[in-house]
């Protein structure tokens, strides 16, 4: 622990760009993931193949090789970015594919009355959607997001593999400059993840308990 | 989509609107997508040249081979998943003791597992326990997918009808015997699909291999591109690579979906004293949800998380 409190800027500095990806990944990724989920229930064939096609291939493609096409392949075909913002790009594209099921597994959990109901009073798709389904859709939504969000967290770390200075970043140098304090210092990280991972855990327990709708 | 309650079936002028918005973004895709491949082609990227090492045999066989690459992903994917399932069993039958002094211990050690990144546990392994680097993907996958897979069997047994344990108590069971003879297996068959999906996660997750240069597929593809000139190759070598991956991690989704469809088919019940059949026995989801609403404490078993 020791060789941890010595290097508080490191580690401050390990935080701060985990944080600021996940922030980023979230602002950017959670609009195109729930538009995507749109698309995947709507009406319109070529919307619902698009978006059923784009999730598949981002969920079962390994965030490293995502991260591999960002720092090794784009470069050499004339498109380099800087670390930074291909992380960025990278969790966004993995990590949006997961807000769509989200939000989508958000939308089935609406009991079918309502839309049944909303449909016999004559809304079309899109007041169907936005007045009654949407609205309800929220409350079973925020918490499976939440943990897309912690999981995000957690895949920040493969951006270590790939330049960008993140929390896993400060244990790997740190545990290659104090040898004899590793365990301390893995501990340490797994630690400073946890403060972020277990209040939005906590968070999203409250949230599911206080908003369950009997039914 | 003729499930759907979203919308009405659609009639003559929405089929019109709904085929022409199709075509529409058809169009503008199809004229994004040959924009892409024109600039690829432009670039030179479907010359032959760029494809031609996927040709050689040295490419694909021996030492330095993608095909060797492969074999290391996924005798990492295996041995993960076996060391996995039995850090699942014993978290599970640790979570479930009666005793406070192995159910406590067992939940922090389980909790903080969880809650770390998976790249961390094998630096971890990696660095401290200097086990090389395919044995710290394996080590590390096993447990931090180990502790989720107990956690699900975990649930699994908590959401068994109660008469199960009572009959198997009644029958002279010993407590420990109750759980290994009667719950855990009934729990592992309500369980799967969600232990299936956790293993395509373990398999995605064996790429992390490459950060520490374990010999996978995506340490050894790079080596090849590079061998033969990045320049040229890289872009082709990635494809290739994509493919693999899609390859392997759909066709075990699909498995994982294939498995979830079986489970959730009711059970054939057996026939009664007089001939009729029995109810089957409640073992779906629904009975997750009951048990969940009866014991507000207990989570429901969380989906496999990205």
């Amino acid at each position: 622990m020791q060789a941890l409190f010595e290097n508080g800027d490191l580690w401050l500095q390990g935080m701060g760009s985990t944080l600021m990806l996940v922030a980023i990944t979230t602002l950017i990724g959670l609009p195109f993931g729930a538009v995507l989920a749109g698309m995947r229930v709507s009406p319109v064939a070529a919307f619902r193949v698009a978006s059923t096609i784009y999730i598949e291939v981002a969920r079962n493609t390994p965030l490293t090789l995502v991260f591999f096409f960002m720092a090794f392949v784009l470069p050499r075909v004339g498109l380099t970015l800087d670390f930074l913002v291909g992380a960025v790009a990278a969790l966004t594209f993995y990590t949006s594919a997961f807000f769509a099921e989200a939000v989508r597994s958000g939308i089935n959990s609406v009991a079918v009355g309502q839309a049944e109901a909303a449909r016999s009073v004559g809304l079309g798709f899109g007041q169907t959607m936005t007045l009654v389904i949407l609205p309800q859709a929220i409350r079973s939504v925020v918490p499976p997001l939440i943990n897309v969000i912690i999981a995000l967290t957690k895949n920040t770390s493969v951006a270590m593999g790939f330049f960008v200075f993140v929390l896993t970043s400060v244990a790997q140098r740190l545990s290659n400059d104090y040898g004899n304090q590793a365990l301390q210092i893995f501990i340490g990280i797994a630690l400073s993840y946890l403060i972020i991972t277990v209040p939005l855990g906590q968070l999203a327990d409250y949230l599911e308990k206080k908003w369950r709708v009997q039914r | 989509m003729s499930g759907t309650v979203l919308y009405d079936a659609p009639g003559p002028k929405a089929r019109r609107v709904s085929r022409t918005l199709s075509v529409v973004f058809a169009v503008v895709f199809a004229a994004l997508l040959g924009f892409g491949v024109y600039q690829l082609w432009l670039g030179g990227a479907f010359y032959a040249d760029r494809w031609d090492i996927f040709l050689q045999a040295g490419t694909w066989t021996g030492a330095g081979g993608l095909l060797a690459g492969l074999t290391t992903t996924l005798s990492a994917f295996v041995l993960g998943s076996l060391l996995a399932l039995v850090v699942g069993f014993a978290f599970a039958l640790a979570r479930a003791s009666k005793s406070q002094a192995v159910r406590i211990p067992a939940t922090i050690v389980l909790e903080f597992f969880r809650g770390m990144p998976v790249l961390l546990m094998i630096l971890f392994v990696f660095i401290v326990a200097n086990t090389g680097a395919f044995w710290a993907v394996v080590i590390a996958l096993g447990i931090y997918n180990g502790a989720i897979i107990g956690e699900a069997i975990r649930s699994g047994i908590a959401a068994l009808p109660r008469g199960q344990r009572e009959s198997g108590l009644a029958l002279g069971l010993g407590s420990f015997q109750t759980t290994i003879l009667i719950e855990l297996p009934q729990s592992i068959r309500t369980m799967l699909p969600i232990i299936i999906a956790q293993l395509v996660v373990l398999l995605k997750d064996t790429a992390l291999g490459y950060i520490v240069s374990s010999a996978d597929l995506i340490t050894i593809g790079r080596r090849l591109a590079n061998f033969f000139g990045a320049g040229q190759y890289a872009l082709s070598m990635f494809f290739v690579m994509l493919a693999i991956y899609l390859a392997l991690n759909l066709t075990l989704s699909w498995v994982a979906r294939f498995v979830s469809r079986q489970v959730s088919k009711p059970r054939k019940g057996g026939k009664n004293l007089d001939g009729t059949r029995t109810a089957p026995l409640q073992l779906s989801t629904q009975a997750l949800r009951v048990q969940h609403e009866r014991d507000e404490t207990e989570q429901t078993p969380e989906p496999p998380r990205p």
